[in-house]
């Protein structure tokens, strides 16, 4: 119960935060309005049962979060690069490869992270997740080789456990 | 000062624009769905935050900015999970991704 409060203070506060900032108008009127709003939000969110760990991940460490987009921004610019000279390649020297990897990540959100990470990376797609076997589609057997190198898979690990999962 | 910002702005503008022609012709020149999707993905990452990234610079800091900001993160978030639908609707409709041998 106290775990629900925690994270219902959190998502209001959160709300609050996104209204201000996409409103831009500090009349009392209309600062009203945008609290009215952010309450019915929360209560509706509470009755669909919906405010958990997983819809307002607070246990998550921002700072590992936030080291962890810096280094999928690399490589989203190295695969796209990569990705693009595939493209205007004449030979168009693709080999579609589908893989499977086996993720050791044991938070559901984890998995979601890392799936999300692999589809993010121009030239490989997750097609699907069951447990920890990740199907993976990628466009040549090199972006497939890289995968099961495994250093994105320890990454999501690394913030998993990290922040107590 | 003025200038240098608008320089960097059209330079991350056109850079984000050859991004997306690019991924457009990727989209035409790929053969089958999968690898089509993969064409897609250099659109709505890079190409977009470049596009994005050049207009922030265009509005300064201020209230706009932020909700480039706020755009560019929903758009991160969102556009792998569709991604994903699409390759596992794919998957279901019996649509077989072309392996390997397929190279020309």
């Amino acid at each position: 119960m106290d775990n629900i409060n925690k994270h219902a203070i959190s998502l209001g506060l959160s709300l609050i935060g996104l209204w201000l900032l996409l409103s831009g108008h500090y009349t009392l009127l209309l600062i009203s309005f945008g609290l009215l709003s952010v309450m019915l939000v929360v209560l509706i969110a509470l009755r669909m049962d919906v405010v958990d760990h997983e819809g307002h991940p607070l246990h998550l460490n921002l700072k590992a979060l936030f080291t962890y987009w810096v280094w999928l921004l690399k490589e989203i610019i190295v695969s796209n690069i990569y990705v693009c000279r595939l493209i205007l390649n004449p030979a168009l020297p693709i080999s579609p490869t589908v893989i499977a990897l086996r993720s050791s990540q044991s938070t559901d959100l984890a998995r979601v992270i890392f799936a999300n990470s692999i589809t993010l990376t121009p030239g490989t797609v997750t097609i699907d997740v069951d447990g920890d076997i990740t199907e993976v589609h990628a466009l040549t057997e090199e972006l497939a080789r890289s995968l099961l190198a495994g250093s994105m898979d320890s990454k999501v690990t690394a913030l998993e456990s990290r922040s107590g999962g | 000062m003025n200038i240098i910002i608008d320089l960097l702005s059209w330079a991350s503008l056109m850079a984000g624009s050859i991004f997306l022609i690019i991924g457009t012709i990727g989209l035409i020149r790929f053969p089958d769905f999968f690898t089509r999707l993969h064409a897609c993905s250099v659109v709505d990452t890079l190409g977009f935050i470049l596009i994005m990234m050049g207009l922030m610079l265009q509005a300064g800091l201020s209230l706009v900015t932020v909700k480039l900001i706020l755009i560019v993160i929903f758009i991160l978030l969102t556009s792998p999970t569709a991604a994903h639908a699409l390759a596992k609707a794919a998957l279901h409709g019996e649509v077989k991704p072309l392996l390997n041998h397929s190279g020309e």
